[in-house]
């Protein structure tokens, strides 16, 4: 174990580093470039041995030439962030559909238009059903740990894992960093060897077309594997807490959460932000749960019930949604806890990279206890000033001040 | 928790600054984290950065930093464009990289800040004169350890030095040090 004061990024490429894959493939998009540059610097050098660095034309070529190492038996690295990872999405799915064990970044960014470069979750949950794992990162220690963990998980469940982390705040965040020896890596994360893969020694074909009479089954055994993925998830994060001592990973994670009537999910880096808040509520008197999500795919809805118990009010903290419809969390909590009587609705925060504070994480929390969610979905940190000076004009409405429910967005369209 | 602010334009190393300032608490076995304000980065505009500092507890937080106990200006021609003093503590210290006195750059902040929380210092001299470069960072750095306790010296040459090797970072160490005693020489003076 050493202990460095060391941007998320290298952290990262660090970590990954440890881990000893065969190929890193590489387009640069921000706010994912620095790691990928790490790879590349750490192969030049020499510190990372037998690992092929492709410098690629696109994200769809290294996603491309990831399935090919991978199906080739390599343990295989790429990193990509919004429009990349959007432009990749077609063989993202081919991936998952092999079967393959990759290991991608996602540096969380808003996905455009308009164009934005800043952090939210739209890039990353807009591959929900893609058939990959989807591990969420609320620290960069837990991003180096997750990242070791992913190759292991991967490799044992046959699918390919996502590990997606805040860019910017956490990406470009310079932390203290405890990153575990090779020796320790070694002994967790053993050589890969791939049950089959392609040599022309014993030629096969993987990846052929599958017709009508097999295609759904092929489906549920796809799904059976990722239902399986939830034990190896517990399981691989016991393994690399007892030898790290770190406490990353795992399906979700519980702070303050016993007896508080109260809960917040939150994904990401503002897991921490609203640490600090809760601690600063405590204090007052107010007594507020947090449900740190980690893994949103697979959806662990056994584990999220158990941890949010008998809470009267489940808040999640969103920082995606979608259009037409409401937040993405919320219905699978909703899913989680169906015939309980908590009440589940969405905060929707922090779009393209709109700071999320204490003070939010504040708002939201007095807005719950004084019963002002109504609705199942609220824009909550709206400027309204902002708001209001497009609309005045080109809509003849104005908003009042503060958060606005779905219902008072659908109310403006009789008023308009 | 210590929260420190920095501003200056794109080129000047803001950004790094934060994170050799970072890098020198950890350096003194303390807790501490550094974080640019992302933007579309071009050379000559402003540029935010923000760091922490803890004795002994790990820094959770990732929110931007609203109400700092120090804010470094990096570029004083800042001043007339970005409210880089907002939220700053009551009892916290800002240094302004110029050649004037504090009284005379922003007398409404001498007024409201403590005797001697408001300093400047030639940073931009001191680094051409030891790099032949405009990177005020370590100089800066170096005049937040002389009027605080904040850092020692050492520790903020030692950050440069790791972080740069060879020439670049000793000569960072060498502005450091120039600023560093200057500063020292202006508060033993009263100024």
């Amino acid at each position: 174990m050493s202990t460095e004061q060391i941007e998320g990024s290298l952290g990262v490429a660090k970590a990954v580093s440890l881990c000893k894959p065969g190929v890193v493939c590489a387009y640069p998009i921000s706010p994912q470039t620095h790691i990928v540059e790490n790879l590349g610097k750490f192969v030049k050098s020499g510190a990372l041995k037998h690992c092929e660095y492709l410098n690629v034309e696109s994200e769809f070529a290294a996603m491309s030439v990831a399935i090919g190492s991978s199906a080739g038996g390599v343990r295989t690295y790429t990193a990509t962030a919004s429009q990349g990872l959007l432009f990749m999405a077609e063989a993202v799915y081919s991936a998952s559909g092999l079967g393959l064990p990759i290991v991608m970044t996602v540096a969380s960014r808003a996905i455009g238009g308009p164009i934005n470069i800043w952090n939210d979750h739209s890039d990353s949950l807009s591959q929900r059903d893609s058939g990959w794992l989807q591990l969420f990162c609320e620290s960069n220690q837990d991003a180096v740990d997750t990242h070791i963990m992913a190759f292991k998980i991967a490799e044992k469940v046959g699918l390919p894992v996502m590990v997606c982390m805040d860019g910017f705040v956490l990406t470009h965040a310079f932390e203290r960093l405890n990153l575990p020896s090779q020796e320790q890596v070694d002994a967790f994360l053993p050589k890969y060897e791939p049950r089959e893969f392609l040599t022309p020694k014993e030629p096969i074909s993987i990846g052929s077309m599958v017709g009508p009479e097999a295609f759904t089954e092929v489906r549920l055994l796809q799904q059976r594997k990722m239902l399986s993925s939830l034990q190896v998830i517990e399981d691989v994060t016991k393994e690399y807490r007892e030898i790290t001592g770190q406490h990353s990973g795992g399906l979700l994670d519980c702070y303050n959460c016993e007896n508080a009537d109260l809960k917040l999910i939150i994904l990401g880096s503002s897991v921490g932000t609203a640490k600090d808040e809760i601690d600063r509520l405590k204090a007052q008197g107010i007594n507020v749960g947090l449900i740190s999500l980690k893994a949103y795919r697979p959806f662990p809805y056994a584990a999220l019930k158990a941890a949010v118990g008998n809470s009267s009010q489940v808040v999640c903290v969103e920082r995606a949604f979608s259009f037409g419809a409401r937040g993405i969390i919320c219905p699978e909590v909703k899913r989680a806890l169906e015939g309980t009587s908590t009440k589940v609705c969405t905060a929707l925060a922090g779009l393209g990279g709109r700071a999320i504070y204490g003070s939010t994480i504040n708002g939201i929390v007095k807005h719950a206890l004084d019963g002002k969610f109504k609705d199942e979905f609220t824009w909550f940190d709206i400027d309204t000033k902002v708001l209001n000076s497009y609309t005045r004009n080109a809509l003849g409405i104005t908003f009042p001040e503060g958060p606005i429910a779905e219902s008072e967005l659908e109310a403006t369209l009789l008023r308009a | 928790m210590l929260q420190v602010r920095l501003h200056g334009r794109g080129g000047q190393g803001a950004v790094t600054t934060a994170e050799m300032l970072s890098l020198a608490a950890f350096l003194e076995g303390r807790f501490a984290q550094a974080f640019p304000s992302f933007g579309s980065e071009r050379t000559g505009a402003p540029v935010v950065a923000y760091a922490r500092i803890d004795e002994k507890n790990e820094i959770r937080t990732h929110e931007p930093i609203q109400a700092p106990d120090v804010v470094l200006v990096q570029d004083r021609t800042l001043l007339a464009v970005v409210d880089v003093f907002s939220g700053i503590h009551p009892s916290g210290y800002a240094i302004i990289n110029t050649t004037e006195k504090p009284e005379d750059v922003v007398p409404e902040l001498c007024k409201q800040l403590p005797p001697g929380h408001v300093l400047t210092v030639p940073a931009t001299d001191f680094a051409v004169q030891a790099m032949k470069m405009n990177k005020p960072g370590a100089p800066m750095l170096a005049s937040l350890a002389a009027a605080t306790d904040i850092l020692k010296l050492e520790s903020v040459q030692q950050s440069f030095q790791t972080r740069y090797p060879g020439k670049v970072g000793d000569a960072n160490a060498e502005a450091a040090a120039l600023a560093y005693n200057f500063l020292k020489e202006a508060i033993k003076g009263g100024k």
